[in-house]
């Protein structure tokens, strides 16, 4: 048996989910789109699965939440509906509601937060709100486990007796008959919803459901009839219908026995969102969450973890354990250079990026995070982000990988795409040793390195924004920002520790698949020479092995960036792996010599703008992959950041010649020219427009 | 008058909404239908968004936004 959960945004739905199914929790998402899609089984009834659907305001087709949870609703037809209402905000919640109640399914309505409502003096009349919406309603405080058990229990009944109520009478007049005109003309249990999403010109429910295309004409006459009379569009006047119903139903079932005070929610809003004392109170917060979980004990964690637990204790263990068993020499290597140093250098992330998790689940979960995109959402969408990209580009500036992660933060399908391409172009720490190398080595020093790079990627994420902005890949207002203030609370310590657990077990099991397999792949390049006899891989014996020879072959893709020998291709394509090699490999292979027998000074500036704006390491790549959750959208971020990375540089080297070192006008100039002329244009041509009517895609 | 105008710290009563496809949509999902009362609270510390009071409880929406809702 299928129960499925439906609810607004900050109704409490996952406090009711966590609360209903323990920790038999299953999340993944939905088929063909990264929408979180969370079942488990009902505590003490292996045989009734909750299907959690995304947090949804409507079932409009205008968002893929919307459109994922419509889809289940009609295609799958779970064997009942629990739909949770919140109860301080009950308007809004029941106008989901009245949508849902046409689907034909049983239904139970779950009022949510009694407890606050009691407490604030305000009273449902549940019986009366049973009798007008036709199905049963119950008052629930998942917070407090209060009544969840027996909202269960009363689904289960629904559903096996098939009860579905009898439903409310939402529309009057002339737009009833219209519907019901509509109606007359469509058969099965559906009826009545078909019918709406006729009358709204829903074209996608015509193809998800095989409907008759004919329909569509036949109808027309009945939606301009309305729409003359009322001097509206058909979908505004059901939605206005849908409201009318709901204030007279509310006027008559909810009585506030007492005029409200201003709430503690109130108070704490007028400080931290004051017009002045926002943006401080904004900087006191983001910095403690940095300097905790990137700059201190989060760092002290992975360093830990990478230093200590996957550089001593489990080599050594491994190794004793091997010679203990006679392991062959090769397959030690593998266990603990390959398999050990790879992987641990992603589960060195995981302390970390819990730390963050926690954090970011804390800013979730009080209301804050919504306060932060309200905050920042006048800077940021000017390069075609959120207010909410902040925070992930924040935290990649300690590690690309948390940062990504953090992108889940955000609603909008197009805007944490875009936060996941752009966010590892801030310099991560890894990145800043590179900085520091080439700047030492090169540029006396110079503090102007590392500025002017921070300065540079930061324009690069500007600009990237305003360039891909205008692509047809991100085109047009994805979702409006209409977004809901929800009110403050404490966080509830179990719901942060359940999606910090969910998201780092995610990290773990989901990347860390890809990056065994690429790090051992890369050990194995690394440490064996052509004839597969085993080097040190981390001396300038490096120089035998197969990767020595891929570089050879690759070294003419960089000679026009400044650097076309072996050392070089070698060593991008070892940092591909993890940034801080970019500095520590040149080193070892250029050997007594020193880095600067390796490079021109314009080569080197060259190498580290190409390793800065490459991917990062094996494990941002990885994460990008699982949180991309689609194919063409990870290679195509990942594309872009290698394209990008190489014309930068190529553009650098180039130009850099010609300017500071007199080079002469040549072929690779007048490339690098029209690059920048590209790149100009890219950012201020005008926008690709979405035709009009065009719906999300799935 | 439109949204975008009224001052902050005011309450009005929403008379129509323009544009069309997702964007009234949402908005109007949201509970912002005509003949609805808003009290817009304040505006975001960087002059946009705003914040408004709907059917007792916080919504925010871009000022580009509210300018295509009418108000009386």
């Amino acid at each position: 048996m299928i129960i499925g959960l439906a609810g607004n945004p900050n109704s409490g739905k996952t406090t009711l989910f966590n609360d209903l199914t323990g920790s038999s929790q299953y999340t993944g998402n939905w088929p063909g789109v990264t929408v979180e899609k969370k079942d488990g089984k009902l505590k003490g009834h292996p045989d009734v699965t909750i299907q959690d659907l995304p947090g949804i305001y409507s079932l409009s087709p205008y968002t893929l939440e919307e459109v994922v949870s419509r889809q289940y609703l009609v295609n799958e037809q779970p064997d009942a509906i629990i739909n949770i209402v919140d109860g301080t905000n009950i308007e809004r919640n029941l106008y989901l509601t009245t949508q849902l109640l046409e689907l034909g399914l049983p239904t139970l309505i779950a009022i949510n937060m009694v407890d606050v409502l009691e407490k604030t003096g305000v009273t449902i009349d549940t019986k009366k709100l049973e009798k007008e919406l036709g199905c049963k309603v119950m008052t629930i405080s998942a917070l407090k486990g209060k009544g969840t058990k027996e909202a269960a229990q009363e689904a289960i009944r629904l559903a096996k007796a098939h009860e579905v109520g009898k439903r409310p009478e939402i529309f009057s007049g002339h737009l009833l008959k219209a519907i019901q005109e509509i109606e007359g003309k469509l058969d099965g249990d559906m009826k009545r919803w078909f019918a709406i999403k006729l009358f709204e010109r829903d074209n996608k429910v015509i193809q998800d459901n095989n409907l008759n295309p004919d329909l569509k004409n036949i109808v027309e006459p009945i939606i301009t009839k309305i729409e003359d009379e009322e001097e509206d569009d058909a979908e505004s006047i059901i939605t206005s219908a849908r409201y009318e119903y709901i204030t007279k139903l509310t006027s008559q079932c909810v009585v506030a026995s007492k005029k409200q005070a201003k709430s503690l929610s109130d108070k704490i809003d007028s400080i931290v969102t004051n017009r002045y004392l926002a943006l401080p109170i904004f900087a006191v917060i983001i910095f403690i969450m940095y300097y905790i979980s990137v700059t201190t004990v989060g760092t002290w964690m992975t360093d830990w973890t990478n230093d200590v637990l996957f550089g001593d204790i489990v080599p050594n263990a491994l190794t004793a354990l091997c010679s203990t068993l006679g392991v062959a020499d090769w397959m030690q290597h593998l266990l603990i250079d390959g398999v050990v140093g790879g992987v641990g250098t992603v589960l060195g992330f995981v302390p970390q990026i819990l730390l963050i998790f926690v954090f970011l689940s804390i800013l979730e979960d009080t209301g804050y995070m919504a306060r932060i995109a309200f905050i920042m959402d006048r800077l940021f969408r000017k390069f075609g982000l959120s207010g909410k990209s902040f925070i992930p580009i924040l935290i990649g500036s300690g590690c690309g990988v948390p940062g990504i992660m953090a992108a889940r933060t955000i609603e909008d399908e197009a805007d944490r795409r875009m936060t996941i391409m752009l966010c590892t172009f801030i310099p991560c720490a890894a990145k800043t040793e590179i900085i520091a190398m080439i700047s030492s080595v090169f540029f006396h020093g110079s503090a102007w390195v590392a500025t002017s790079m921070y300065f540079l990627s930061l324009a690069v994420i500007v600009l990237s924004g305003i360039a891909l902005k205008k692509t047809r890949f991100f085109a047009g207002e994805s979702a409006p920002f209409v977004m809901e203030l929800p009110a403050y609370h404490l966080p509830q310590p179990k719901t942060v520790l359940m999606r910090v657990l969910e998201r780092g077990k995610h990290f773990i099991i989901k990347a860390g698949t890809i990056i065994f397999a690429v790090s051992v792949i890369t050990w194995f390049l690394m440490s064996y020479t052509p004839t597969l006899q085993y080097i040190d891989s981390g001396s300038a014996e490096v120089s035998k092995s197969i990767l020595r020879y891929i570089g050879e072959f690759l070294a003419p893709i960089f000679a026009p960036l400044g650097f076309g020998n072996w050392e070089g291709g070698v060593s991008v394509l070892i940092a591909l792996s993890a940034k801080e090699l970019a500095a520590s490999t040149v080193v070892v292979l250029a050997g007594k010599a020193g880095v600067a027998s390796l490079f021109t000074t314009m080569g080197a500036f060259s190498y580290m703008i190409l390793n800065l704006f490459n991917p990062p390491c094996i494990a941002a790549m990885g994460t990008i992959w699982r949180e991309m959750g689609s194919r063409f959208w990870a290679i195509f971020a990942i594309s872009y950041q290698l394209v990008l990375g190489y014309v930068l540089s190529f553009i650098t080297y180039q130009l850099g010649s010609f300017f500071f070192y007199g080079a002469s006008l040549g072929i690779g100039q007048i490339v690098a020219f029209g690059l920048v002329l590209f790149i100009i244009y890219m950012v201020v041509r005008p926008g690709y427009k979405e035709p009009v009517g065009e719906l999300v895609q799935a | 008058m439109t949204l975008k105008e009224v001052p902050i710290g005011s309450s009005v009563t929403i008379k129509k909404l323009n544009g069309n496809g997702a964007t009234k949509r949402r908005i109007m999902d949201m509970g912002l239908v005509k003949g609805v009362e808003v009290f817009v609270r304040k505006v975001a510390p960087l002059g946009d968004p705003i914040e408004l009071t709907v059917r007792g409880y916080e919504l925010s929406i871009r000022k580009a936004d509210a300018e295509l809702i009418d108000v009386e």
